[in-house]
């Protein structure tokens, strides 16, 4: 009877033993579940995702938890939408359903700042390779310069699943310091006059016919010149086509709040339980989110520069500042370059354009990791 | 392949054809805006 007894207080005593024994690592990563959650709660940092992502860290770090083993609650959640891509494109038909393309239609050309802004996700590439890691997980990595959390999600969980935690944690933290990490970046490559360029004023050019073609025409386009990429823009403009042709209105709705709430919850949940100390605390990590920073710099740095070359090339006519919003954190960094552009001339409004090429932003990242996985695909690495 | 050799062949690619993805779409649009004019509200 007394061995029982003590077998069951064994029993009870065992996580406090393992935390004091080996649960360095889990109590690290205790105190970092608990920075997330101050900083979603308390700061607004992209609350959605980091709320779920902390609570879900902590449920793993918690000693000899077995949520994240076969059948616990955590890995059913990562096989059922991580594992199979499932959650991400969820969340895209969301995206899709929510954007506005109106911008973007009205002036296409401003399609390229959405490629530009995509530069530093290469500029990254070569410094993961040059820093040692596989040639698939410098691809994961540099998607977190896509500036764009599902894709990142999508193909680390494809390519690189053991570094799935460092890049989600990485994109999403960034996208939310994009107001802080670009206007320095703004005003470092741009002169006084270049910053108070007022641009004309988009007119309605665009008919209902082509909003309504535009998702079926850019599937076809990208599809077809980047097939490995279709899950990410076929499902994006799935949810802009339900969006625009107007007589699915329940399922836009589902798809913009109850589905992509849903979906956001058990995301980021799943990506929390892939944090559990031993395995995520390593130089990779830290290495990871050096990574994501420069790439997100580098994104910036090169949509201004591309911006001073189309104002250059238009004779002054386009501000470049508008360049910043060619990464895809939609619609924060439209906001920034507006709020920017009012700081040096308080009636210069750029909203609209930045909107345009912060739309772009979003189809040049999807593009963009398309475009790498059809390389991948065509070398036989994926 | 040798990992330089990777890292300029996913660069030149990926940035071309990022660009080009784009251009291409661009284009489309323009097409499809020539197409399908916005007609003038008050004439209908």
């Amino acid at each position: 009877m007394t061995d029982s007894i003590l077998t069951g207080l064994n029993g009870l005593s065992s996580g406090i033993v393992y935390l004091f024994t080996q649960g360095g690592p889990n109590v690290i990563m205790l105190a970092i579940a608990a920075a997330l959650l101050y900083l979603g709660v308390k700061k607004n940092v992209e609350p959605l995702l980091l709320v779920p992502i902390g609570f879900g860290c902590l449920l793993v770090n918690i000693p000899l938890s077995d949520l994240m083993d076969q059948g616990g609650f955590l890995r059913t959640l990562y096989d059922s939408g991580i594992a199979n891509e499932l959650f991400p494109l969820l969340i895209f038909v969301g995206i899709g359903a929510m954007t506005d393309f109106a911008p973007l239609l009205e002036n296409p050309r401003i399609l390229l700042f959405g490629a530009a802004g995509q530069v530093g996700i290469f500029v990254t590439l070569l410094l993961a390779l040059a820093l040692g890691f596989s040639q698939l997980d410098a691809v994961a990595i540099a998607v977190i310069g896509a500036c764009d959390g599902p894709t990142a999600i999508y193909v680390a969980s494809q390519y690189a699943p053991q570094l799935l935690g460092p890049i989600s944690v990485a994109a999403y933290s960034y996208m939310a310091l994009v107001p802080i990490i670009q206007p320095p970046i703004m005003k470092a490559l741009t002169t006084p006059a270049e910053r108070v360029i007022r641009m004309k004023s988009l007119k309605r050019s665009v008919s209902p016919q082509t909003k309504l073609l535009f998702p079926i025409v850019v599937t076809l386009v990208t599809g077809l010149l980047a097939p490995k990429g279709l899950p990410l823009i076929g499902t994006i403009m799935l949810g802009n086509f339900m969006r625009e042709c107007g007589v699915v209105a329940r399922l836009t709705k589902a798809s913009e709040n109850e589905i992509a709430n849903i979906v956001t919850l058990f995301l980021g949940l799943a990506i929390g339980g892939t944090m559990e100390g031993h395995a995520f605390l390593k130089p990779t990590t830290l290495a990871i989110f050096g990574l994501g920073f420069i790439a997100i710099c580098m994104d910036t740095v090169a949509g201004v520069v591309f911006g001073k070359i189309v104002c250059w090339m238009t004779g002054g006519k386009v501000n470049p500042l508008i360049g910043a919003a060619g990464i895809s954190a939609y619609p924060m960094a439209a906001r920034v370059v507006q709020t920017q552009g009012l700081r040096y001339d308080k009636k210069n409004h750029l909203l609209m354009h930045a909107a345009g090429a912060n739309t772009g932003g979003q189809i040049g990242s999807v593009v963009a990791a398309a475009v790498m996985l059809s390389v991948l695909k065509g070398m036989g690495l994926i | 392949m040798d990992k330089w050799a990777f890292g300029l062949t996913m660069t030149i690619v990926g940035v071309g054809g990022t660009f080009l993805t784009l251009w291409v779409l661009s284009l489309v649009i323009d097409l499809l805006k020539k197409l399908f004019p916005l007609k003038d509200e008050k004439a209908e």
